[in-house]
C-alpha cells in the first residue's frame, strides 16, 4: 500500500506514534464499539454464566448451569420452532413477490413512481404504524379483511386469536410491510443487467417468454442469494411485529425466540438467563450465516 | 429537492471513466423490450396484473385513512363497514392531536433519529477513511472485527445493554436510546468500501499543497462522496425512525417516547377507538410518507446501495 502517512516532521514523536492519524480518526468509532458492542457481548457471555436479576441481590457465579436449564426448556425449544417457522413463513413470499413486483414493473409499464410508491411506501412505515393499522384490518367483526371474506360467504376468521392462523397473518402483514425492500434491490439489479445479452437473443428470435426464462431469471441468480440471505438473517430476528400483533399469543403459538428473551429478561428479571438464552439465538443465527456462506462458496465454484 | 439532486449529479462525474460506459441508452423505456417485448398481448395483462397488485398494496393504507375521518360510531357499526353513514369527520384528528403525546414522539423520533445519523455518519466515514486511507497498528485485525461484528444481531445485546445504562445511570435518558444505535459496523464496511474505490490522485494534489489527513478527508473526500453519505444517511435515518426494540426496552417514561414505542402504548379504558387509533397512526406515518415524495429517487437509491452492503 503507498498511502502516505504520519510524516515525522510535525507533532512530537512520542505522541505521534501512540496516536497515528489513521487510529485517531478510527477512534471515535473505535470507542463507541467498544463500549456498546464489545463490552456488552462480554458482559452477556459473563451474565450467561451468573444468575444476574433485576431484583437487589448480588449475582453469583452458576457455571453453566443457566444453559443446561435452557436446552431443557421446552418453551425456549417452542419459541426457536416459532422463530424458524416464521423465516421460512416469510422469506419464501419476501423473495418470490418482491421478484414479481421488480420484473412487472421492469417491463417500462406506465407509472413507474405509482408503482414504486405503492410496493414500497409500506416499509416506510414505523413498526409501531403497521401493527396498529393490520389488528385493525384483522379485527374480528369490523375488519376490513372478514367483511371482504363474508361477500364471498367465507366465515369470520379469527386472524390473531387462532393457533393456527395467527403465525401465517404475522406473515402476511410481514410481506405487506418488508416486501418494497427487497423488491428495490430486485429492481436496481434488473437495471443494470446488460443489454447485449438481450441483442444477441433478439437476434436469434427469442420470445419474451424464452428472453425471461433464459436470460433474465438466470442473470438474477445471484441477486436471489444474496436477498434470500439478507431476508433469512432479519426474519430470524423477528420481534416487533409479533409482539405489537399478538404479544406471542394465542397461548404463546407465535412467540419468537427473541420475544422469550424479554419476557425471561424484563417481564421474569432474570437477566442471566435471558444472557444464555440470547447467546443460543446467537449460535443459531450464526450456523445460519455459516450455512448460507457455504452455499454461496459452493454456486461461486 | 433540487439542492439535494444537483451534487448527487455533479460530484458523481469524476467516477464516470473508471466504468467505462457502453454507448448511452436508448431511453428510458430500455427495460419493456427485454423482459416482455412490445406486443400488446404481452403487456395488457401485465399492466392488469401489476395494478392489481398495487391495489392490494395500497388498500391497507386507504383504510386505514378512510377509518380514520370516520367518527367513533361510524367505525364500529358492522353494517355500514364500507362508507360511514354520518359522513366524513377530522374529529378523530383533532382529539389524537390535541392529546399532545403525539407531535411529543414525532419530536422525540426525528431528534434521536437526527442524532443517530449525525453521529453514525461522522464516526464511521472517519473510521472508514482510517481502514481504507492510513496505516496503523493493528488496523487489519480491528477492521476484521468490525467486519465480524456485522454478524451480531442487535437482539442479543439488548440485556446487557439495559445492565449497561443501569450502571451508568443512563436508563430513560435520550442517550440511552441513541448511543447503543451508533455503532454500525455494516456502514463503516461501506464506507471503507466506498472510500478504495475513490482514485488517490485527487488527493495527491492537496497533498502537495500541504492538506493534513483531516483536510483531505474533509475538504476532497467527503464532498466528492456526497452519493454515498446521503445513501448512508438516509438508510441510518429510516432505521433509527423505525427502530422499535432497543427504544422500548430502555424508554419508560412517556415523554421520551420515540414514535414507534408510544402510538403502541395508548390504552383506553372503554375499548378501542378505531377511528382515534388510526387517526394517530396516520399521523405517526406521514413524516416519512411525504419525504418519500419530495426524494423517492434518492431513497430508491439509498436502498439499493446499502442494502446490499455497498454493492
Amino acid at each position: 500500500m503507498s498511502s502516505p502517512h504520519a510524516s515525522p516532521r510535525s507533532g512530537a514523536p512520542s505522541v505521534r506514534r501512540l496516536l497515528p492519524p489513521g487510529l485517531l480518526f478510527a477512534l471515535p468509532f473505535l470507542v463507541l464499539f467498544a463500549l456498546f458492542m464489545v463490552w456488552p457481548l462480554v458482559q452477556g457471555l459473563w451474565m450467561s454464566l451468573t444468575d444476574t436479576s433485576l431484583s437487589a441481590h448480588t449475582p453469583g457465579f452458576v457455571g453453566l448451569d443457566n444453559f443446561t436449564e435452557a436446552f431443557q426448556d421446552a418453551e425456549m425449544w417452542r419459541a426457536l420452532g416459532h422463530t424458524v417457522w416464521f423465516t421460512v413463513l416469510s422469506t419464501v413470499p419476501l423473495v418470490v413477490v418482491a421478484l414479481g413486483m421488480a420484473l412487472l414493473v421492469h417491463t417500462g409499464l406506465p407509472g413507474q413512481w405509482v408503482w414504486r410508491l405503492a410496493f414500497f411506501a409500506p416499509y416506510l412505515l414505523p413498526v409501531g404504524v403497521v401493527s396498529l393499522l393490520w389488528i385493525w384490518l384483522y379485527q374480528p367483526d369490523l375488519g376490513l379483511l372478514n367483511h371482504l371474506l363474508d361477500i364471498v360467504g367465507i366465515g369470520p376468521v379469527g386472524w390473531l386469536s387462532d393457533e393456527s392462523v395467527a403465525m401465517w397473518a404475522v406473515a402476511l402483514t410481514t410481506l405487506w410491510w418488508t416486501v418494497g425492500f427487497n423488491f428495490l434491490l430486485y429492481l436496481a439489479a434488473l437495471q443494470a443487467l446488460p443489454d447485449h445479452l438481450y441483442e444477441a437473443a433478439a437476434i436469434d428470435g427469442a420470445g419474451a417468454w424464452r428472453r425471461l426464462r433464459s436470460i433474465t431469471l438466470p442473470q438474477l441468480s445471484r441477486i436471489t442469494v444474496v436477498v434470500t440471505v439478507l431476508q433469512v438473517l432479519a426474519s430470524l430476528k423477528v420481534f416487533d411485529q409479533i409482539y405489537l400483533l399478538t404479544k406471542g399469543g394465542p397461548n404463546g403459538s407465535t412467540r419468537p425466540v427473541v420475544e422469550y428473551v424479554y419476557d425471561v429478561g424484563f417481564t421474569g428479571y432474570r437477566l442471566g438467563y435471558a444472557s444464555a438464552i440470547s447467546y443460543v439465538f446467537f449460535a443459531l443465527v450464526l450456523l445460519a450465516s455459516a450455512a448460507q456462506y457455504a452455499a454461496l462458496r459452493r454456486r461461486e465454484k | 429537492m433540487t439542492s439535494t439532486d444537483l451534487p448527487l449529479r455533479t460530484s458523481s462525474a469524476p467516477r464516470v471513466p473508471r466504468a467505462a460506459r457502453p454507448a448511452p441508452a436508448r431511453g428510458r423505456l430500455r427495460g419493456n423490450h427485454h423482459v416482455l417485448g412490445d406486443s400488446r398481448l404481452a403487456r395488457v395483462p401485465a399492466l392488469a396484473v401489476l395494478a392489481v397488485l398495487a391495489l392490494v398494496w395500497l388498500v391497507p393504507m386507504l383504510w386505514a385513512v378512510l377509518t380514520a375521518f370516520k367518527s367513533e360510531q361510524d367505525a364500529s357499526d358492522p353494517d355500514h363497514w364500507l362508507w360511514p353513514r354520518h359522513g366524513l369527520t377530522l374529529k378523530g384528528f383533532s382529539t389524537v392531536w390535541e392529546r399532545g403525546d403525539l407531535p411529543l414522539w414525532m419530536l422525540n423520533s426525528f431528534l434521536i433519529a437526527a442524532a443517530v445519523t449525525v453521529v453514525t455518519v461522522l464516526v464511521s466515514a472517519m473510521a472508514g477513511y482510517a481502514f481504507s486511507r492510513t496505516l496503523f497498528a493493528g488496523r487489519r485485525v480491528l477492521f476484521a472485527l468490525t467486519v465480524a461484528a456485522v454478524l451480531v444481531p442487535p437482539q442479543i445485546l439488548i440485556v446487557p445493554w439495559f445492565r449497561q445504562m443501569l450502571t451508568l445511570h443512563l436508563v430513560d435518558t435520550y442517550a440511552a436510546v441513541i448511543l447503543p444505535q451508533t455503532v454500525a459496523p455494516v456502514m463503516v464496511f461501506i464506507l471503507k468500501k466506498h472510500f478504495d474505490s475513490l482514485p488517490r490522485e485527487l488527493e495527491e494534489a492537496a497533498r502537495i499543497d500541504g492538506a493534513g489527513h483531516w483536510r483531505i478527508f474533509w475538504s476532497v473526500l467527503l464532498p466528492l462522496s456526497r452519493p454515498m453519505l446521503a445513501a448512508v444517511a438516509i438508510f441510518v435515518f429510516i432505521g433509527a425512525w423505525n427502530n422499535f426494540l432497543w427504544p422500548f426496552v430502555s424508554t419508560s417514561d412517556p415523554a421520551l417516547m420515540t414514535l414507534p414505542v408510544g402510538i403502541t402504548s395508548v390504552k383506553d379504558a372503554y375499548g378501542i377507538p378505531y377511528a382515534q387509533t388510526m387517526a394517530s397512526a396516520v399521523l405517526a406515518a406521514l413524516p416519512l410518507v411525504v419525504v418519500f415524495l419530495f426524494f423517492q429517487r434518492q431513497i430508491v437509491k439509498s436502498v439499493a446501495t446499502t442494502g446490499l452492503g455497498g454493492q
